[in-house]
């Protein structure tokens, strides 16, 4: 209902009254129809501060919308434009009050939540990750670049590192003494009036600074990068020096046919061809690193299931995470539940001091926890193998089976307390009579707490339990920081261990060090987890409402 | 805990008294008139441990569970050895070196984490209470085509956090960064807007069932005075829910203070990390070795958000149980 519907249904619109009940019935309970007074008109104080923040957003999105110009993302620049309209439709028309509430939330839910959960889905279907995280023209352009050899017997050049206005140039002395300057992005051009050193080297040039020893070590880096093109043509080859005194040229080992799409090897003559999997490949197979990112369809599904070095693990990992979700919610209610009966007491002594004491681990930063614990528990040097038990070496952390029984350990310390306050809470709400009713039936304490308390507290705990499940399924401070997800299995050379759950396989896979970045999977394994989270809450919702007519 | 003083031997009450009200107990009325002035007068140990006793027990084990970790941080953290062998015995040495040494390791800026951290969670907690309220607003007080739906999609919607399309919001910000650097990869306000991505999902629900609870009359007479919607929100609604909002508040500023997967893939350069990603970056490579300076830190990491927490802690189970109850 607009604004304006607002304010006629103040007037005596019968109709619109009527229309508005089954939406007003759907958030909470069915109430009669009241007829709705408007709201009085706005101050001058909150015109102004409309305005000002109404400019203030525009002026940003002006300077937005000019930079996307600038770098020429046409799609980036419509999308934009078009939310900047809207929001100033929003503000500035006289109706929509619902719309001005909800815009600022609604905006970053839609771009950070929404678009990039669809981003996701996009990714999943592409071989998007190092080696292909560009065009294939940038991809090409790359190779050319990179794949250098020296050109056989071509000359030697002296050379002299100069810097200006925080770039540096080379400056080339070739055997005939002909000087010549330049750097990656300027190419070659002769110097005429080159200062030079006893043996003939040009070393100065006005308007530039000689760098010395030190500052070439220094900056070895960015000097070593510095490739300077012979001519226009990249066939041509560059200019490179190693040590910062002496520069060869150098030609790409690769050169491409524009006509055919190949890069042919100058030395062997292997021919490379787009093998449509988004890389050039020779005929016996070997694909060049630099490739560019395609569309795969459903490969990255297809392979999380079918390539022998994942299969294996991921079936482990997507098993070990539902026992690690289940096992863990059933550990803190089982254990929050029983702490909450025992200290159920008014007149126990002493109550609320364990209440605060055994709420610190909750209170406790849960990253922290992951990383106190592993302390605790390591193998060689930690409390519990060196105090506790007086020199032992169990590895808590690095057997397969007590890695997992710490990491449960460690989430139920973690997690206890939040069921303990919320099953106080649905205890103490919970009426008295029909426990005392049931006791005079002769119903035991076992039967009572069986038969009548337990499912009562299930109908408002219920829910709590499945985003608990769902909080636990993507728990990834804890099995992080504790294990890391090791420890590592045998039957792979993939970073998958025993304790990895998806949404850290997920991280390693798409951030991971040492393995090469694979957004593509890591996507399709998120999605994976969508999905299996989507199906275990539909489900168990149902159950929970199921549960709840039951009762009552 | 006097019960195990009174329990040892009660020289007031008769030995063969004692032994027939702990076996004959657990059934109800058996006892005499005599025997019931005995137990107000001094109740045997088994009784009360029957009653009450065990109860402690309990609390104690379960205490020393939950604080044992804690301690231990905390004796490492005071004790300026420094390695995960010499942190072993607590509080064996207490000294302020690891403290020292913390504040001045120039490769590892503790203090711009700290400042960092309280910055990014403070700024994201606020605008998501702000975000949320906004929508738990409109959702409660206005009728308007969409709005079941809207509620819905938003229940929906907090199933699926945020840390599972990192990849995508990776390569989102890396995307920006090469138009804005200043929202992009490695800004702290970059990675404010991804938290406040997640702002209406987590909280609006919770809000919501709040602000219902909120009479309507209230409003009503506003309006009648001639109230405007901006008047009523911030000068009564906002007003009467400020528990809710504390909570909400609070409970953001926790999650985001620790949240790792996010902030690590997005904060790149050691000066703009939070003390998630510094910490365990610090830590992760030479655990043992570090481990002294590494808790100091830990300590001042947390005594701020379990401050806070304790402070607050009544409204926080109210909130808990309310969100849960109330659904």
């Amino acid at each position: 209902m607009t604004d304006t519907e607002l304010r006629q249904a103040g007037t005596p619109a019968a109709a619109k009254g009527t229309a508005t009940a089954p939406d007003g019935a759907a958030g909470r309970p069915a109430r009669p129809v009241k007829r709705r007074r408007r709201f009085g008109p706005d101050t001058t104080k909150g015109t102004v501060a409309k305005i000002v923040l109404l400019g203030l957003v525009d002026a940003l999105a002006v300077y937005v919308l000019m930079m996307l110009f600038l770098s020429e993302s046409w799609g980036a620049l419509a999308v934009s434009s078009a939310v900047v309209l809207a929001i100033n439709w929003i503000y500035l028309r006289k109706g929509g009050l619902p719309a001005k509430y909800l815009a600022p939330g609604v905006l970053f839910l839609l771009v950070f939540q929404v678009f990039v959960v669809m981003f996701s889905g996009y990714i999943a279907f592409t071989n998007y990750g190092d080696g292909h995280n560009s065009t294939k023209n940038d991809a090409i352009a790359a190779i050319q670049l990179t794949a250098q050899k020296r050109v056989p017997d071509s000359p030697a050049y002296k050379a002299a590192v100069l810097a200006k206005d925080n770039s540096f140039y080379l400056l080339f002395t070739d055997p005939d003494g002909k000087v010549s300057l330049g750097n990656t992005e300027t190419p070659l051009e002769e110097i005429s009036d080159a200062g030079t050193d006893s043996t003939g080297k040009a070393n100065a040039v006005d308007g530039y600074r000689t760098l010395n020893f030190q500052e070439i070590v220094a900056n070895q880096q960015s000097i070593l990068a510095i490739m300077v093109p012979v001519s226009d043509d990249p066939a041509d080859g560059t200019l490179r020096t190693a040590d910062g005194s002496n520069a060869y040229q150098f030609k790409p080992a690769l050169t491409y046919d524009d006509a055919a799409d190949t890069f042919t090897d100058t030395e062997t003559g292997t021919v490379y061809q787009d093998n449509g999997k988004g890389a050039f490949a020779a005929s016996n197979g070997d694909t060049l690193t630099t490739g560019w990112k395609i569309d795969v369809g459903m490969e990255n599904f297809v392979r999380a299931f079918t390539d022998p070095s994942l299969r294996g693990p991921l079936l482990g990992v997507i098993l070990w995470t539902f026992t690690f979700a289940i096992a863990s919610v059933a550990l803190t209610f089982a254990m929050g539940l029983s702490l909450a009966m025992t200290f159920n007491r008014e007149d126990l002594r002493g109550k609320k001091i364990y209440r605060i004491l055994m709420i610190l681990p909750y209170a406790f930063p849960a990253f922290l926890s992951g990383l106190v614990w592993s302390g605790i528990l390591n193998p060689q040097f930690g409390w519990l193998n060196q105090t506790l038990l007086g020199g032992a070496t169990i590895g808590w952390l690095t057997d397969p089976i007590l890695a997992k029984i710490s990491v449960l350990v460690v989430n139920l310390w973690l997690g206890f307390p939040y069921m303990f306050l919320v099953c106080t809470g649905a205890l103490q709400s919970l009426p008295t009579e029909l426990d005392e009713a049931a006791r005079m039936d002769g119903a035991g304490p076992w039967r009572v707490f069986r038969s009548i308390k337990l499912p009562l507290l299930l109908v408002s705990i219920a829910p709590l339990l499945i985003s608990s499940f769902a909080f636990n399924f993507n728990n990834f401070n804890v099995i992080f920081m504790l294990t890391g997800g090791g420890p590592r299995f045998a039957d792979t050379d993939r970073d998958i261990g025993a304790t990895d759950i998806l949404i850290t396989l997920v991280y390693k896979v798409a951030f991971g060090q040492g393995t090469g970045r694979d957004y593509g999977l890591a996507s399709a394994l998120a999605i994976i987890i969508f999905i299996i989270v989507a199906t275990v809450s539909a489900i168990s919702f149902k159950q929970t409402k199921a549960l709840e007519d039951v009762n009552s | 805990m006097n019960g195990s003083a009174s329990g040892t031997v009660s020289p007031t009450t008769a030995p063969a008294d004692v032994d027939d009200t702990t076996t004959g107990h657990s059934a109800t009325g058996h006892t005499t008139v005599q025997d019931l002035k005995a137990m107000a007068r001094r109740r045997p140990f088994g009784v009360w441990f029957k009653d009450k006793g065990w109860r402690h027990l309990v609390g104690i084990t379960v205490t020393l569970f939950a604080i044992f970790p804690l301690l231990y941080v905390l004796s490492a953290a005071f004790n300026s050895t420094g390695t995960l062998v010499g942190s072993n015995a607590l509080f064996s040495r207490i000294d302020f070196g690891n403290f020292t040494a913390l504040f001045n390791d120039p490769s590892r800026p503790y203090a711009r984490w700290f400042v960092n951290t309280m910055v990014v969670g403070t700024v994201t907690s606020a605008a998501t209470v702000f975000l949320g309220a906004m929508a738990a607003y409109a959702f409660s007080r206005m009728r308007f085509k969409g709005r079941r739906i809207g509620l819905l999609s938003l229940l929906l919607l907090q199933m699926f956090p945020q840390l599972l399309a990192v990849v995508a919001i990776f390569l989102l910000l890396s995307g920006i960064s090469e138009v804005i650097p200043a929202l992009g990869l490695g800004s702290q306000l970059g990675l404010i807007m991804v938290y406040l991505g997640g702002a209406l999902g987590v909280n609006t629900y919770l809000m919501y069932g709040f602000f219902n609870t909120v009479p309507q009359s209230l409003d009503e007479a506003a309006k009648i005075d001639g109230a405007s919607h901006t008047q009523i929100f911030f000068g009564i609604i906002m007003r009467l829910v400020t528990p809710i909002l504390a909570v909400v508040g609070l409970l953001s500023f926790i999650g985001i203070s620790g949240e790792f997967v996010i902030a690590s893939v997005v904060l790149t350069d050691p000066d703009s990390q939070t003390l998630a990603v510094g910490l365990y970056s610090f830590v992760a490579q030479q655990r043992s070795e570090n481990w002294g300076v590494f808790a100091a830190g830990a300590v001042i990491a947390a005594v701020p958000v379990m401050a806070l927490f304790l402070f607050l802690q009544r409204y926080i189970v109210s909130g808990l149980t309310q969100g849960s109850v109330k659904g």
